[in-house]
């Protein structure tokens, strides 16, 4: 194995209580990699994105697991949200802007363009019925 | 939390908490939705000197009540904007709608 890498999984609950303990524990993982605030901000809310994503959308409000992958190598720092949720069946519409299948509950539609705003990556896999899986990369620079 | 929610006047001051996430701003809409129908509200203050982390939620909530206040264009402003919160405005667009003013 590479020196400068490490790896972390993190699977919990899909509870919106949840949210805060996922993005709060990447953000501890990627401090080893010395970002600045704005890097560990940015970080934060499209991991916020991504869990949140599976609460309401994937799972529905059903209490079911979701799994945060992270791995660091030198500058770079790869962030994987895997749900077997209900799927996307059309994943360029759901990435777009203030596209949202639940206005009425007053989500903004913003989730995938947050996350593409602030990681240098975003990449879905989706399969309906089976699940989803975000891939997020971003470049820390010292 | 107590003391979220102000009155002054016909305006309503929402002071929001440190994270504003997806499980807070659930309850901030119920209970803004509720003062709403009861009281005579003209403007809606979103006080954002008490918050560290915000996300899509937050924008969600702000667009749902510039949409329960009729869309008029002065109805939402923001306060204690950080350089961060002012981000997460102006790429959402919400900026467009909502006045960033300095004190409540």
């Amino acid at each position: 194995m590479k020196q400068n890498t490490n790896e972390m999984k993190l699977v919990f609950d899909s509870r919106p209580e949840n949210e805060g303990l996922a993005r709060v524990t990447v953000a501890a993982f990627c401090t080893q990699m010395n970002p600045t605030l704005e890097e560990v901000a940015d970080l934060k809310t499209a991991v916020s994105e991504a869990v949140t994503n599976c609460i309401i959308h994937a799972y529905e409000g059903t209490v079911q697991k979701i799994e945060v992958c992270c791995r660091m190598q030198e500058e770079t720092l790869w962030v994987d949200v895997i749900d077997q949720g209900v799927g996307i069946s059309d994943i360029p519409k759901a990435m777009e802007p203030l596209f949202t299948t639940k206005p009425e509950k007053d989500r903004s539609g913003m989730g995938f363009t947050f996350m593409e705003a602030f990681m240098d990556e975003v990449t879905v896999e989706s399969q309906v019925g089976k699940g989803t899986i975000v891939h997020m990369k971003k470049t820390i620079r010292r | 939390m107590e003391n979220r929610f102000e009155i002054q006047g016909n305006c309503l001051i929402i002071h929001l908490p440190k994270e504003v996430d997806h499980m807070v701003t659930d309850e901030i809409r119920r209970d803004s939705d509720e003062i709403i129908r009861k009281k005579y509200i003209r403007t809606i203050t979103f006080d954002f000197s008490g918050t560290a982390f915000m996300d899509s939620s937050g924008i969600g909530l702000i667009m749902g009540r510039y949409r329960a206040m009729g869309m008029r264009g002065d109805c939402i402003q923001a306060t204690g904007v950080s350089s961060y919160i002012e981000k997460l405005l102006h790429l959402s667009g919400v900026y467009k709608f909502v006045e960033i003013c300095g004190k409540v």
